[in-house]
């Protein structure tokens, strides 16, 4: 399966979810993200933002003072 | 067969905007939102950083608002060209250091650059005449729509009815009958609105969008400003006034001193950038140092680190300097008296 990682330990909401957008414009629909964050607010934040554009958050998880968001890039990507 | 039409609505997560938004949607229009972030919104990172917040992260407002609406919201990063608004701005500064209506300007001339670049046809925002004292007021509206190049193609659903008809009321996209005719500063007709729409947990920000409206902030920026000489700044300079207790004893140099965990861990990401301290022979918080302090500033600043710490009541405290490049050494100091003089708080 293709998987990209995106960085974005140290940047502060809505920073995160500007690096997300602007990464998966770049994604074919179906391909997988993974988004690496240090700032809690992408908890929240980056689910709100792929519920709003037809992105699928596949798997959340935290620990360590991180938190991952695993992203499937939706069919009407744009 | 009708062209479908299509807006973008400037969202900044307030009621005002939202209304706009859904105003034009109910006449048929496509609309998306699009979000402008200068590094001063006041949406996100400060509830990242202190520990009590992050237990409770805050919901980002314009994420949330286009949600409600259903709508596409883009975000879009302009902190760098923000900075010749902020530091030039051509119109001046509101009561703080918020330059409302040249920020106007650059966000309805920035929304024009992307309607043209994405096919969309005009643009909406929540604008209201007479409701903010600087960039809505009946002279400064069409100042707003004349320098951001967009003209005609700006439209106030909210007060439309008490200005110019714009382009897509001329060619009958939409129907000026059903636009509003608000203004002043009562809030009593958004109110009813949103009630008829049923939006009840909308977000009422009391004096704007961002923290430039903030006296403490700006009053920190200000001091940012005149400690470096000229107005410039970087997003790190921004995301650290709103961090820690700061602390000048002098022109040259300043403290940055945690107040709690999670202000240390994130002040713990700039040792690279700062010469940092904090107590080894007591708890106490992490210190970042700002500007050009001699040997005997940094005296003076570890005895401040101690005089925050455990230790505060001890003849002597062990304080760690470390330098960008991560050498150390440990000054032995006396905490300085319990109370510092009150014009060193910034
Ligand atoms: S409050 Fe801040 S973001 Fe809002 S118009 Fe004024 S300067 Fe711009």
């Amino acid at each position: 399966m293709n998987r990209e990682i995106l960085n974005a330990r140290r940047l502060l909401c809505p920073l995160p979810v500007i690096r997300t957008q602007n990464k998966i414009k770049e994604m074919r629909p179906g391909a997988h993200l993974e988004v690496i964050c240090t700032d809690p607010g992408v908890m929240q934040d980056i689910p709100a933002w792929c519920r709003i554009h037809g992105h699928t958050v596949l798997e959340t998880h935290s620990g360590n003072h991180e938190y991952v968001i695993l992203i499937e890039v939706g069919g009407q990507n744009g | 067969m009708n062209t479908q039409r299509k807006a973008v609505a400037l969202i900044s997560g307030g009621l005002d905007s939202m209304l706009a938004a859904k105003t034009v949607m109910d006449q048929g229009i496509h609309v998306e939102g699009i979000n402008f972030f200068t590094g001063f919104c006041v949406e996100g990172h400060t509830h990242a950083i202190r520990e009590k917040d992050r237990a409770k992260p805050k919901r980002n407002n314009s994420l949330w608002v286009a949600e409600q609406l259903g709508i596409k919201l883009h975000i879009i990063d302009v902190i760098e060209e923000y900075k010749n608004v902020l530091i030039n701005p051509k119109h001046g500064y509101g009561a703080h250091l918020n330059p409302c209506l040249d920020c106007k300007i650059f966000m309805v001339n920035k929304a024009k650059q992307w309607i043209a670049e994405n096919g969309f046809d005009f643009i909406i925002t929540g604008e209201v005449i007479g409701q903010r004292p600087m960039s809505q007021r009946k002279d400064t509206m069409p100042v707003v729509a004349r320098e951001s190049g967009a003209d005609d193609l700006l439209l106030r659903p909210l007060c439309a009815r008490n200005l110019t008809p714009t382009l897509p009321e001329r060619e009958g996209w939409i129907d000026r009958e059903k636009l509003h005719d608000f203004s002043g500063r009562s809030r009593k007709p958004q109110m009813e609105m949103a009630e008829r729409y049923g939006f009840h947990e909308y977000s009422q920000p009391a004096g704007g969008c961002c923290f430039l409206t903030d006296k403490n902030y700006s009053a920190k920026l200000a001091d940012l400003w005149q400690a470096h000489g000229h107005k410039d700044y970087e997003l790190d300079d921004v995301m650290l006034l709103k961090v820690g207790r700061h602390i000048r004893p002098a022109p040259h140099f300043k403290l940055i001193v945690a107040r709690e965990e999670g202000e240390g861990r994130f002040l713990q990401g700039y040792r690279k950038e700062f010469v940092s301290m904090a107590a080894t022979s007591h708890n106490g918080p992490l210190v970042l140092i700002d500007g050009s302090p001699s040997a005997e500033d940094l005296y003076l600043a570890a005895g401040i680190t101690a005089r925050y710490g455990q230790g505060r009541e001890a003849e002597q405290v062990d304080v760690k300097i470390t330098d960008k490049d991560g050498l150390e050494r440990t000054l032995r100091v006396k905490p300085l008296a319990k109370e510092l003089p009150q014009e060193w708080y910034i």
